[in-house]
């Protein structure tokens, strides 16, 4: 019986892996165009970055970048068949083909780059790990914590990160440590701990729900680098380049200054920068398999990065993200696109 | 006595008086049960309290202090509200239907309709043609239900499973695994004590395996395991396949309540059926089902109500049913306040009460009718 099982089992794995291996086989751009729309994978409810409006559209950063790619290959960002993935499910539905992408606050790591056979196109937002305290302790920098009590997440990279900061710094503090959002917010808010520490994006949407959200500051410092971007799988050039350069687009879109509303008259610019962006000049999007005003599809569906970026997140949505290092590179962040030359 | 005497000799009895006040009426109640005594009557005061306290808590939360109309969540960014109404009426038709498009929500209307008039014609018994609607809901309702809410049939437009959500889903799946687990529930309970060894261990292998798994884990393996070992472009909606995880999982439980009720079946009454030359179709759908069904009724209430509200689960692979809709309303910014979580839970428990409570009130009356024989 228990060699029967075994060898069924090892029938299954075999059987997965000739299945996984006929996947990354095929173009994944072929099978998008025939399919009419681009799955990508997304948050079930991430504020700002995925979650469901009043009339039920997907609304969000990630959400956004789907449509991008959508607006790239079809000329409509509404060919997007959105699947919501659960942080568990999220990278077998990525390598059973089930989605052709993820958009969806992934961190870009070495494990996840290399082992798990995934290839990152991007990084749509640098975020990293952050710490909130009230007002009333008067605490300007995450320097003057020492001692301090702070409420974390169990069983995350946030406990870790918060382990390795406070030692590298010399300091000590107590975790006060519990399973969900939820009960972290009830905590922090009763007292029971001095800091809150979570990723930054988080910790602004989080303070919204505190009764009185004026009464907490997050500290300047950041703590942990998480890169959040676009995934793919490993094996299919031609997708994983068409992905990562809709994401150079957005970004060299908005160092142009080309935004959703002039890039229509751009067409007649005489910017030589501008000309191939548009594709007056040059045969870029063929190189991609796309056509040649791909760029132009992308800056009409959904605008770009900066106006992605303020739709969402930015400083005039309830999230009130500064850009930060979100910031293109000749502004002082690190969002930095190769020239389309 | 005050016995007056009319005529001489006979004694007529006067009409009895009344009761003193202090032992009828409210207040002969009250003093009887809860004023017996000083400490039962200390207990009454303590518990009225507690209750006055608790109501008015509740009232002040859900009414009083309540905000009811606005446009985002900065109407209830105060630190003293109570519920967040709004956020439940700008949401609300996404609580029940998810993402179906609007235009085509008639659909998911009339789809409860006619379940609804097909189930009151099988329940009330008032309503006669019990064959037809027995008949019409195993052949006619899931397939035209399919065709109504999926589309693509009398010309109506396909709407995908991933836009189905909410209440709908919830529904959805807790009818399709009610209606499923059944039959799969007597087959199963039938096969474990049937004589025959195969159809016996392929029951107990499949009872015992699914039974002891947790649903999550049924639910994990259909979303993320299933896909890998499918090949390429082979894909099964996914709710379908949660749908089917639940239907067998239920199905299991549903067995060993069935087979309860098999067991608790005199020897005598399967002698009888045989001795009557009846076939095994008719021995257990005349005989011995219609006793072991009756006797089990409060346990298969249970499951179907218990199932009703694991359907929750199914938020953990990525399908939002009415709970999951609710917390992805919950990370819409635009509505980020204090109280907006507790009113979104709020609401969601209520619903999943006023489905279980109705469950469970029209067994309790199904098992008064059809207890009439034995009512002790």
């Amino acid at each position: 019986m228990k060699k029967l099982l075994g060898l069924g089992l090892a029938g299954a794995v075999a059987f997965a892996g000739l299945a996984t291996g006929a996947s990354a086989q095929q173009k994944t751009l072929d099978t998008v165009k025939a399919r009419g729309t681009v799955n990508c994978g997304v948050a079930p409810g991430t504020p700002g970055f995925s979650n469901p409006d009043d009339k039920g559209n997907w609304t969000g950063l990630d959400v956004d970048f789907c449509r991008a790619v959508a607006a790239a290959i079809f000329d409509d960002p509404t060919k997007v068949s959105f699947k919501p993935l659960t942080a568990k499910e999220r990278f077998t539905a990525l390598q059973s083909g089930e989605v052709d992408m993820l958009s969806r606050v992934t961190t870009w790591t070495l494990s996840r780059d290399s082992a798990m056979g995934l290839a990152f196109a991007g990084v749509m937002y640098y975020d990293g790990q952050g710490l909130m305290v009230p007002t009333k302790l008067g605490v300007k920098s995450a320097k003057e914590l020492n001692g301090a009590s702070v409420c974390v997440a169990t069983g995350t990279t946030t406990e870790l990160n918060l382990a390795d900061y406070f030692r590298s710094n010399n300091m000590t503090y107590k975790p006060v440590v519990f399973e969900k959002a939820e009960e972290l917010n009830a905590a922090y808010e009763a007292g029971r701990c001095d800091v809150y520490t979570t990723d930054a994006s988080g910790l602004y949407a989080q303070r919204l729900r505190f009764k009185d959200p004026s009464a907490h500051i997050v500290l300047p410092e950041i703590i942990s680098k998480e890169p959040l971007g676009p995934v793919v799988r490993q094996g299919d050039f031609q997708w994983f380049t068409l992905v990562k350069w809709t994401y150079f687009a957005l970004l060299n879109g908005e160092e142009l200054g080309i935004t959703q509303a002039n890039v229509a008259d751009m067409a007649k610019s005489t910017n030589p920068e501008v000309k191939r962006f548009v594709g007056a000049e040059g045969e870029f999007g063929k190189g991609l398999g796309l056509t040649q005003d791909w760029a132009v599809r992308i800056i009409k569906g959904v605008g770009n990065y900066a106006e992605i970026y303020e739709r969402n997140v930015g400083p005039n949505t309830p999230l009130k993200i500064a850009r930060g290092i979100n910031n293109l590179w000749n502004k002082g962040g690190l969002q930095y696109a190769p020239p389309i030359r | 006595m005050t016995g007056s005497t009319k005529a001489a000799g006979t004694f007529v009895a006067a009409a009895d008086l009344a009761p003193p006040r202090s032992e009828v009426g409210v207040i002969g109640w009250l003093s009887k049960n809860l004023f017996s005594s000083w400490s039962n009557s200390l207990i009454t005061l303590v518990c009225l309290w507690v209750t006055w306290r608790v109501v008015m808590g509740v009232l002040d939360w859900a009414v009083f202090s309540a905000v009811w109309t606005g446009n985002d969540g900065t109407v209830c960014q105060s630190a003293n509200v109570g519920a967040c109404w709004p956020f439940v009426t700008a949401k609300f038709g996404q609580f029940m239907y998810g993402r179906y498009p609007d235009s085509e929500r008639w659909r998911v209307l009339l789809t409860y309709g006619l379940t609804a008039v097909t189930l009151a014609g099988l329940m009330i018994p008032a309503i006669p043609g019990k064959k037809w609607f027995g008949i019409f809901a195993v052949v006619g309702l899931p397939f035209i239900s399919w065709g109504l809410l999926y589309g693509g049939m009398f010309g109506l437009p396909v709407v995908k499973t991933e836009f189905w959500g909410g209440l709908l889903v919830t529904l959805v799946v807790a009818t399709v695994g009610i209606a499923g687990s059944f039959p799969i529930g007597i087959i199963l309970a039938l096969g474990r004590r049937s004589e025959m060894p195969v159809a016996r261990w392929v029951s107990i292998f499949f009872i015992e395996v699914v039974r002891a798994v947790p649903l999550i884990t049924i639910l994990f393996m259909s979303s993320v395991m299933l896909p890998l070992f499918l090949p390429d472009g082979v894909s099964f909606d996914k709710l379908l396949r949660a749908l089917i995880g639940v239907m067998l999982f239920s199905g299991a439980y549903m067995a060993e309540t069935i087979r309860g009720g098999l067991q608790a079946i005199p020897r005598g009454q399967y002698e009888a059926a045989d001795s009557l030359g009846l076939s095994f179709p008719q021995k257990m759908g005349l005989i011995v089902l219609p006793q072991a069904l009756k006797l089990v009724i409060p346990g298969i209430v249970n499951s179907f109500v218990g199932l009703a509200k694991d359907t929750s689960l199914v938020l953990i692979i990525g399908i939002f049913d009415l709970l999951g809709i609710v917390q992805a309303g919950l990370t819409d910014a635009k509505w980020f306040a204090p109280g907006t979580a507790m009113t979104g839970y709020v609401f969601a428990a209520f619903v999943f009460w006023v489905i279980c409570f109705s469950i469970s009130r029209y067994s309790a009356w199904l098992e008064k009718r059809l207890s009439v024989g034995d009512r002790r």
